[in-house]
């Protein structure tokens, strides 16, 4: 199990202050002028040496991506901008970022825009968070008073600010580009990339749009060393993360633990175990809604991080286990999640706007039984048709729950039909 | 809903709400002012019973050098905006999938008992609303309910009658989790960040 002291979020269940001075006492903002003082390169080197993988979902190396921003302006500014639309079912860890430790947030925001040469950040929070986000602009006001950001930020002679967006309840804006069309006062729908954001971002200019988590941890990594993050889990897989555990288990919490920790370790460390035993347990979803389920077979062993879970043919996304015990309709708990994408789709791609809904109602029909056994074959195919033919990845993430289901527990589906043929041709 | 909508009286912002909208513009660059359209809308509604009717569209519109049907865009694609009127309090149920598996159905259950209403109804007397929301963000808490700028948490058929209950008495219910337990933490006591916890705090399952 991860040791205290190499955990990041120490404030994580709010058991102190938001708010500056207790988060100075956590050690936030020590020494932050001295890293200001580095030249960019060996800050966004220290990034690439501590293996940070994005904790949004993708997985997609920070150091890397920091790296594609222009290091002379056209003319134009850079600015950053934090994905702070959390709403991946399942997932509720910046939230706690942000309510409870956001100056982590915010000092990542001003080290991280120094590094890719950034004017300012938005940080684009869910419309939902309504307390969260004046518990972030509150503690983002005090950093403005203290001269941590602003004018001359931290003494550095750099200048830069940060804002917050309010969100207004639209899953889509989690997607980048279309965090960044509602962000310019528009509705949320994807762009074509390319151009990629940091070639035409926000504002028509260079942008980097990151999560809350994976700038959260960016000042503690260069405090300690990009070498000290990427001791920490597996090889590629590497530093600390936070675990949503939710479903059925005997405590559902958030948890900062060690990448790469067994899922079984994990539930049974500290969500108190699964709902009568671990033997009760039918499936896991372990990284938010849209990553394939897994069997409890799969569950004995896998190791939670993005590798492990690929070769079992789903992903750590976003590390929100969702857990569902044997008393659970498999069935109802994806057909939910079907209605969920088709809320959420922006209506902008064909395959998506009318396969989530087709998708959904094919499978409340598959649900109650009164389907025939050929539609699961069906809808297979036409989820193949939706994945990968749309601008972003929404498509996917409706195609991939049933797709896990019809996977795994194919023959499960099969019984509801039957069983609704028998009961309905006896009457 | 359009008929509604059109009829609805003249919107301008407060002096107050005019004040503040300085320091949104303030937040964007000079010629990007189309940026407030969101956080307009929010604070418009709110100025505005709770919901967003045409008037008001149309005042931010020209507020921002904006077509109306750019604003109009904005207001109809996301779904915290209410396009018609709505009552005092709204209560907003999550029954995405992990607040389904903790025992969502029966939140709704006690919601519509209580209130007399289903969801997407407003009880006659103008009071609440109640609305069915997609995900949250508080899986760890579910099931959830989201009021005004809160959420309450870890709700079960009794709980979630209560809150009802007393919202209509008039007694204030304490936000988070309605089941005696920290925030986010495991149900009974942390199992990390053990030495950090406050003195005298109550995680559930103690008293």
């Amino acid at each position: 199990m991860l040791a205290d002291k190499d955990r990041i979020f120490t404030n994580l269940y709010g058991f102190e202050s938001p708010f500056l001075k207790a988060a100075k006492k956590r050690g936030d903002w020590d020494g932050t002028k001295k890293i200001l003082a580095r030249d960019q390169d060996s800050i966004i080197n220290e990034m690439k040496e501590s293996g940070l993988r994005g904790r949004g979902g993708a997985g997609f190396p920070t150091g890397l991506k920091w790296s594609f921003m222009p290091k002379e302006s056209d003319g134009r500014p850079s600015y950053l901008v934090v994905n702070a639309d959390e709403g991946e079912p399942g997932t509720c860890k910046d939230r706690e970022i942000m309510r409870h430790d956001p100056h982590k947030l915010i000092e990542g925001c001003l080290i991280a825009g120094y590094a890719m040469r950034a004017v300012a950040a938005y940080i684009y929070i869910r419309g939902e968070f309504v307390h969260e986000a004046k518990v972030l602009e509150q503690a983002i006001e005090e950093a403005r008073e203290a001269g941590l950001i602003g004018k001359n930020a931290c003494g550095s002679g750099y200048d830069f600010d940060v804002f917050v967006h309010r969100g207004a309840g639209a899953y889509i804006c989690g997607e980048e580009t279309a965090l960044i069309e509602s962000l310019e006062g528009k509705k949320g729908q994807p762009r074509l990339k390319p151009p990629f954001p940091a070639n035409v971002g926000v504002f028509g200019c260079p942008t980097t749009v990151n999560n809350v988590e994976s700038i959260a941890v960016v000042p503690e990594i260069l405090r300690r060393g990009g070498s000290w993050f990427a001791g920490i889990g597996r090889e590629n897989n590497t530093g600390t993360k936070l675990f949503c555990i939710s479903g059925h288990v005997n405590k559902p919490c958030n948890v900062e633990e060690e990448m790469g920790i067994p899922l079984k370790e994990l539930i049974e460390k500290h969500a108190g175990g699964i709902r009568g035993g671990w033997d009760n347990l039918l499936a896991v979803i372990p990284g938010g809604s849209s990553v394939h389920m897994i069997p409890k077979s799969v569950c004995d062993t896998v190791l939670m991080d993005f590798d492990s879970l690929r070769a079992e043919g789903t992903g750590l996304g976003t590390a929100a286990v969702i857990v569902m015990d044997k008393s659970t309709d498999l069935l109802r708990a994806i057909t939910r999640l079907s209605a969920f994408y088709k809320h959420e789709s922006c209506g902008q791609c064909t395959p998506c706007r009318e396969g989530t809904g087709w998708m959904w109602r094919v499978m409340e029909r598959l649900c109650s039984g009164e389907a025939e056994i050929e539609e699961i074959d069906t809808l297979l195919e036409v989820t193949k048709q939706i994945e990968g033919h749309t601008i972003c990845a929404l498509g996917d993430a409706a195609a991939w729950p049933i797709q896990g289901l019809l996977r795994h527990f194919r023959p499960e589906v099969e019984h509801r039909i039957l069983e609704y043929k028998k009961t309905h041709n006896a009457a | 809903m359009s008929v509604k909508v059109k009829n609805a009286e003249k919107f301008e912002f407060t002096p107050e709400n005019l004040e503040w909208t300085k320091t949104q513009l303030a937040k964007y660059p000079e010629n990007r002012k189309e940026s407030c359209v969101m956080p307009f809308l929010h604070r418009a509604q709110e100025q505005n019973n709770g919901w967003v009717s045409v008037p008001v569209m149309e005042y931010i519109a020209d507020f921002l050098d904006m077509p109306y049907i750019r604003v109009h865009e904005v207001a109809s694609f996301y779904s915290m905006y209410n396009l018609k009127p709505v009552g005092k309090h709204v209560i907003e149920v999550c029954t995405t999938t992990p607040c389904w598996l903790r025992g969502s159905d029966d939140v709704v259950k006690a919601c519509k008992d209580e209130l007399g209403i289903g969801f997407g109804e407003t009880t006659e007397d103008g009071e609440y609303t109640l609305l069915e929301v997609e995900c949250a963000g508080a899986c760890v808490n579910a099931p959830v309910i989201a009021y005004k700028e809160e959420y309450y948490e870890d709700l079960d058929e009794d709980s979630t009658r209560k809150f009802i209950r007393d919202l209509k008495a008039g007694v204030a219910v304490k936000p988070g989790p309605q089941n005696g337990r920290f925030k986010s933490c495991p149900f009974g006591g942390p199992t990390t960040l053990k030495d950090m916890a406050p003195k005298g705090a109550t995680f559930g399952g103690d008293e």
